[in-house]
């Protein structure tokens, strides 16, 4: 079995990434940025209605315009479209601004039908349909485990909640889209995609075309969080528009097409029944939740992963439960991946009751937890993080803080348990007679620092700085990789890197004799390679990566019982992601979770309009990140696990944020908003101070 | 303290203002208003560009860069679609995110909010202008050094931010550097690495908090 080096010069240091000077520079080329000979502006028209059947569309006057020099249809011309932003047709001209004309000169003839854009009101029998043929909700069955019933009855203390989250937007900073250009000789797209693999896959296949005659790079790109995985209907379009145009067509979508149609994290309504012996044992979990994938309607639709399901009971293990879930239909966008499908909404429901359970028992927060987490790592992790944060000294009963500005803390768990690594990883690197490799993989980077991963690992193997290894990676040309997705990058490519290097070292000992390649003697032995370079092919081996991965985090919170802003003033993360790698990519992914999952907590939603079927909130103005002024102090201890391999992090990290910060919120006032974001409106209606806001 | 004169306050004088009014609105405005009449008489006793493509000449990073662009391009489209100064990034085109941030005579300006025609007879630097002879500036060594990034699309935005900032001040505090980086979004979460290499740019030092603590 193979091991990682014990003592280490880069693994698990901190190396700088080897692509930041190209980032702060401007001269990393994105997705974006590729300006291909004679490339015409792409920008797609979409539905201004939430539904509607489609009669015709004239394409005529758009093409006159000056400047436009292809027009294509997105279905034909007659068709339904089933929610406010669908594609309909697509144009390429010399600027945006010619395109945004002949947008406006579409001509679209319609009839409205009846729609339907909220949860609550999609699930009623007389709801307009998303789909003609099917309801928009079916009554989910019940998955049973024990006897819940007889176990309620046995439990000194119960609750029941009911638990919502909203539909979030990944909202990369780069917009998705590409630059495509198709020719008979093929077809090549500059795409910004997390999948170069699976973008290659779905215009090959939408095109009908060989996977020979697709090629796609992806050098540089600005985000995806779950959405990039596909080629989408802006490849098609793309690719239609320069096939067309006999010209390249860079389409990068709007950052209003971007809120509407290319993915999000469904909602959730969870209706939460939980109940605990009087010494905190769990006992007995009920659980009714719904929520929307837009007209993806559940399962796996728009793209994997995208289903509105939650694992429940999530960390905890309760020898009863009951677990009902189902999806429901709306006019809006389909769902997709994003950052731990379904784990987020779980841990801030889950939390949220046990929570709740704690204050009725009487119970430490923690304590509870430690009762019911069979997992060893994250009760360490517990420990270390309340001798770490002080939990002891902070803690105060709900609503217990003086004055009108509340202090409050919480804590909550994660557990990311896909992940681990893709098999199917390959790599080669070609050393040249003067020293100089350069490692070729094909995947890309998503923003984690894969190329400062090849290059750590590569460095450390080999014996060089990771400053004398080049990497080029996103390019369907090199030997396949993963998608960056499900936190398994990093497990994917450390022992890909590791097969090529050793292999790379027996093969120099081979071909010069000279018995350790490494470090000093590196360029001694690449010299005697003569005049041919050694491209030496390698792909993952099994023993130098595991999963899964979890942690714990803490949140401290004040509440402005006036005014009802949150302020996060500290989170605390403590991880497990086995050996660490680096540890500076590392901290920046940890903290990016859980900023995201702050956004989550307080600030994101999509708003949608029931009268008019339209996203109010398809911006920046409107859905809210957090900025940098939001940031709390933010405190990482990484749980150091060698012994199982590498393991990713870019999941786990974000999960818990939101739960913990709900539970510093109750603690701090001392009643429960049980409704995600957790806005200044909802607090001061939960303190009575104003009426609740109207469905 | 003196009112600026309305004629020349901001970015927007009355007289930039008409001239970007279509005719159809400054015909009914006339009908209603005098005063615009006047405005209005004098801004076409002048040339009135556009809308076909004129000639203009941006000054970016200490040099020339002339181009024919319709009047209604941006200086961020002029910048990305005309030249090969892609680093200003598009991220809304609608001045809230602040990846297409560069400095105008050394003041952060959105360069999707400038039209390029209006952007003519100033400085501009772009994140490409700042390294000088190959060697990053500190503000973009401290970004590199703290791994103020991950997927760096909005980096050049922030860059550009704190180096206004470092400009005019040279000893920024936390809050300082917070609020200059208010109109910059980051979605991957690089905030805490950023305030720490606008910090360290400027000379002050923080350690990383983090602490590793193995399992075994």
């Amino acid at each position: 079995m193979p091991s990682w080096p014990a003592e280490t010069k880069y693994i698990s240091h901190s190396t700088a990434r080897v692509d930041g000077a190209a980032k702060v520079t401007g001269k990393a080329r994105y997705s974006s940025d590729i300006q291909a000979t004679g490339w015409l502006y792409g920008m797609i028209l979409r539905s201004k209605w939430p539904a509607a059947k489609i009669t015709d569309i004239n394409l005529e006057k758009a093409l006159k315009v000056p400047g436009i020099r292809a027009a294509v249809l997105a279905r034909g011309k007659e068709f339904t479209v089933r929610y406010y932003g669908e594609e309909i047709a697509a144009v390429a001209g010399t600027s945006k601004q010619a395109c945004l004309d002949a947008l406006r000169a579409i001509e679209v003839t319609a009839q409205p039908l009846p729609f339907v854009v909220n949860e609550a009101d999609a699930k009623k029998a007389d709801a307009p349909r998303v789909w003609e043929n099917s309801p928009n909700y079916k009554e989910p069955n019940a998955r049973d485990r024990g006897d819940v019933n007889t176990a309620f009855g046995q439990c000194a203390a119960v609750i029941e909640g009911f638990y919502s989250t909203p539909v979030q937007i990944h909202n990369p900073m780069e917009t998705m889209g590409n630059t495509i250009s198709w020719t008979d000789d093929g077809l090549t797209a500059w795409s910004s995609t997390q999948g170069i693999s699976s973008v290659r896959d779905g215009l090959a296949g939408s095109l009908k075309l060989e996977h020979s005659k697709v090629r796609v790079i992806t050098e540089y790109m600005g985000g995806g969080f779950g959405a990039k995985f596909g080629s989408g209907v802006e490849g098609a379009l793309a690719a239609n528009l320069s096939r067309e145009a006999k010209a390249p067509v860079r389409l990068m979508l709007t950052r209003f097409d971007q809120a509407l149609a290319v993915g999000n994290r469904p909602s959730s309504f969870q209706k939460i029944k939980l109940g605990a012996a009087a010494d905190g044992t769990l006992l007995a979990f009920e659980m009714d939740n719904y929520g929307t994938a837009g007209i993806g309607g559940g399962g796996d639709a728009g793209g994997g992963g995208g289903g509105a399901d939650i694992p429940a009971p999530y960390l905890y293990k309760v020898a009863n439960s009951r677990v009902k879930q189902s999806a429901v239909a709306v006019n809006a966008g389909s769902a997709r991946a994003f950052r731990a499908p379904g784990n987020p909404p779980a841990s801030y429901g889950i939390e949220s009751a046990m929570d709740d359970l704690a204050v009725k028992l009487g119970m430490d927060p923690v304590e509870f937890r430690l009762k019911n987490d069979p997992s060893k790592i994250r009760q360490r992790e517990y420990a270390l993080g309340v001798e770490k944060f002080g939990w002891k000294q902070k803690y105060q009963k709900p609503g217990s803080s003086p004055g009108v500005v509340k202090t409050g803390i919480g804590c909550a768990g994660a557990a990311w348990p896909a992940g681990g690594a893709s098999k199917n990883t390959h790599g080669e690197a070609q050393i040249n007679p003067d020293g100089t490799i350069e490692f070729r993989l094909g995947v890309q980077d998503i923003g984690t620092g894969t190329r400062t991963v090849i290059a750590v690992v590569a460095a450390e193997m080999l014996g060089l700085k990771p400053e004398q290894i080049t990497v080029k990676v996103g390019d369907t040309r090199f030997p396949p990789g993963p998608g960056s997705g499900g936190s398994t990058t990093c497990p994917s490519i450390s022992p890909t890197v590791f097969d090529i290097c050793t292999k790379a070292l027996q093969q120099l000992q081979t071909q010069t004799g000279i018995a350790d390649a490494r470090g000093e003697n590196w360029f001694a032995a690449c010299k005697k390679l003569g005049v041919n370079s050694l491209t030496v092919p390698g792909q993952w081996i099994e023993g130098l990566s595991s999963n899964p991965a979890g942690g714990v985090q803490f949140a401290e919170v004040e509440v402005d019982t006036e005014t009802g802003l949150v302020t996060v003033k500290k989170i605390l993360g403590v991880h497990d992601c086995g050996l660490i790698v680096n540890q500076l990519t590392l901290e920046s992914q940890i903290n990016g979770g859980i900023i995201m999952g702050m956004g989550y907590a307080l600030y994101e939603e999509r708003v949608m309009d029931d009268l008019s079927g339209v996203m109010l909130n398809p911006n920046f103005e409107t859905y809210k990140l957090p900025g940098i002024a939001d940031v709390p102090d933010i405190e990482v201890v990484l749980i150091n696990m060698p012994e199982r391999g590498v393991i990713g992090i870019g999941e786990p990290a974000t999960v818990p944020t939101a739960g913990a910060i709900a539970n510093a919120i109750a603690n701090a006032i001392g009643v429960r908003v049980s409704s995600l974001p957790i806005t200044p409106a909802k607090i001061l209606a939960a303190l009575g101070k104003v009426p609740p806001a109207t469905a | 303290m003196k009112n600026p004169e309305p004629e020349n306050f901001g970015a927007h004088s009355r007289r930039t203002f008409l001239k970007s009014l279509g005719t159809v609105a400054a015909t009914a405005a006339t009908a209603q208003v005098k005063s615009v009449a006047d405005g209005l008489e004098k801004v076409n006793a002048e040339k009135v560009v556009g809308p076909d493509a004129v000639a203009v000449t941006l000054n970016v990073n200490g040099e020339k860069l002339k181009l024919m662009l319709e009047p209604r391009v941006t200086l961020l489209d002029a910048l990305r679609n005309y030249s090969s100064l892609t680093g200003a990034k598009e991220g809304c085109d609608r001045a809230s995110c602040g990846a297409c941030t560069v400095l105008i005579n050394d003041a952060p300006v959105y360069a999707c909010q400038k039209l390029a025609v209006e952007a003519q007879g100033v400085e501009i630097t772009t994140v490409e202008g700042l390294a000088q002879d190959g060697k990053l500036s500190k503000v973009q060594a401290a970004f590199v050094e703290k791994d103020a990034l991950q997927c760096g699309y909005c980096t050049p935005g922030f860059v550009m931010s704190v180096t206004a900032l470092l400009k005019k001040n040279f000893h920024p505090t936390a809050a300082d550097v917070k609020h200059a980086c208010a109109g910059n979004l980051c979605r991957c979460g690089a905030h805490p690495h950023i305030l720490q290499a606008a910090l360290k740019a400027a000379g002050v030092e923080h350690t990383s908090k983090t602490e590793i603590v193995n399992y075994a």
